[in-house]
């Protein structure tokens, strides 16, 4: 154990969990038509990308396209800490009747999905919303599930996890 | 900040800070449901005591598309005319619950006599001779867009043409653009000049024909027709032949100059030839940015204790 944490998963690791959420992906839709790959602006919009590019590499029916989604003018708690606005927002196309796999680093509270649903919307009303995350993490205070989970790992909830290609990191706060 | 009362008030790490929120809210302007929940809750009152549509609808438009709540206080139709007082005024509609008052008024340094009698944020939205912020603003984010420099204005002649001495609008213009580090020429006849315009940091031309191949950007001033009353031009036509952007000028300017007005235009007066044929015209841009600005003010303001990340966009 270090002071930057201990490192639960390597890059390794990290590659081949992006490359088993991509077959999950082509496997649980049939028609890829009308999918859409979006990131999370910004943890999650690098393994948006990767998604993308292995999706595409692995089908040649269609070109996947990917997109990204800031979600900082749709939180719920302005009040209760810094508005960070991120990257702007790149949606590449309407997404009405898309299908849309929403991706993020990290899976906590679930608040941060329910603003980018919400965000998601002012671009179209999707078929259907699926949701890719590296790490579930637990604490959820909203009624969100992930459909593909690179890593489930309990954590407490003053954890702090970072998740880059390099590995994922779970940093334990001070007594 | 709590408050917009003056450019002066504006780090350039502010300014460069708002034009980069300005770029997320054009592209909530660009999408097919132009509007996010950024705001909800709050109210903004729109208190005009000089009339102004336009920069009152945009202020409103603005803070619509974040979801805001709006009430409009029109002084012409208002209890104004029943003798309340400006401060009356202002503490009946903060005890409504306001969280920011926009404010247009024809004496200098109300906007800011405001904050002393409410809590809420207060935005100048032009007061007398003095101010125009978010105008300001807009033209500052619409060059540096225009020419793809996000933090500076560095390199950029601006000739700003008209009733300089009259004008929020120029102070506004002229203080932003000389700090993002701009050379700005201003073009006038001597009893449209201000007192000590030597002590501003501007070089001085007394006809555009000195100037308009040689800008990058061409900013035309509302010539206010009010002020040929006062005798401060002889007649509108000698105007026109020194200072008005004629179809000729047009053809003169710089393949890459653009040519910006704050609006509403008089046509025939400081402008002759139709803007829609001037393929630099950016006076419709000024009016699209200007929501996009304004958007981006209030969030900065109401959006909480804003830590803004420039991205790499």
């Amino acid at each position: 154990m270090t002071d930057s944490g201990v490192v639960v998963l390597g890059a390794d690791d990290v590659s081949r969990a992006i490359s088993r959420i991509a077959h999950e992906i082509i496997e649980r839709n049939p028609v890829l038509d009308s999918l859409v790959i979006v990131g999370m602006q910004t943890g999650g919009t690098w393994i948006a990308q990767k998604l993308c590019d292995l999706v595409n590499e692995r089908q040649n029916s269609v070109e996947v396209p990917l997109g990204a989604i800031d979600i900082s003018m749709y939180r719920d708690d302005y009040s209760l800490r810094p508005v960070v606005l991120s990257a702007p927002s790149d949606i590449p196309c309407d997404l009405t009747k898309r299908t849309v796999v929403l991706v993020d680093d990290v899976l906590f509270t679930g608040r941060t999905v329910r603003a980018a649903l919400e965000a998601l919307n002012d671009y179209g009303r999707p078929q259907a919303v699926q949701l890719a995350v590296m790490v579930d993490r637990g604490h959820r205070e909203l009624p969100i599930r992930p459909d593909y989970v690179g890593k489930n790992l309990p954590t407490h909830a003053s954890d702090e996890v970072t998740v880059g290609p390099d590995g994922i990191t779970v940093k334990v706060a001070a007594e | 900040m709590k408050h917009l009362l003056d450019t002066h008030d504006l780090s350039i790490d502010d300014i460069v800070k708002i034009f980069d929120v300005t770029d997320r809210m054009a592209e909530v302007n660009r999408r097919q449901v132009p509007k996010v929940p950024a705001l909800k809750g709050k109210t903004i009152a729109t208190v005009f005591f000089e009339d102004s549509t336009r920069t009152r609808l945009s202020f409103e438009t603005a803070a619509k598309r974040l979801s805001a709540e709006v009430m409009t206080f029109l002084a012409s139709s208002s209890s104004v005319n029943k003798g309340e007082s400006l401060r009356d005024t202002i503490e009946t509609l903060s005890a409504m619950g306001v969280d920011a008052f926009v404010v247009r008024h024809k004496s200098s340094g109300v906007p800011a006599q405001l904050t002393q009698w409410t809590n809420a944020s207060v935005i100048n939205a032009g007061d007398g001779w003095h101010q125009h912020p978010t105008q300001g603003l807009l033209d500052a984010y619409t060059i540096s867009r225009e020419f793809n420099q996000r933090e500076s204005l560095k390199g950029r002649t601006i000739a700003i043409v008209g009733d300089i001495k009259h004008s929020r609008v120029a102070r506004s213009d002229i203080d932003l653009f000389t700090r993002l580090g701009a050379k700005v020429v201003i073009v006038a006849p001597p009893t449209l000049l201000p007192s000590h315009v030597e002590t501003w940091p501007v070089e001085v031309r007394h006809t555009i024909d000195d100037v308009i191949d040689n800008v990058d950007v061409l900013y035309l001033l509302r010539m206010q027709l009010e002020r040929m009353q006062a005798a401060a031009i002889p007649q509108l036509s000698d105007y026109t032949k020194s200072y008005a952007l004629t179809p000729e000028r047009a053809a003169a300017l710089q393949s890459h100059a653009i040519v910006m007005h704050p609006g509403p235009m008089n046509r025939g007066v400081e402008i002759t030839v139709d803007p829609a044929d001037v393929p630099g015209s950016r006076i419709l841009a000024q009016v699209t940015n200007g929501v996009s600005i304004r958007m981006a003010v209030l969030f900065t303001l109401l959006g909480g204790d804003s830590v803004l990340v420039g991205g790499e966009s």
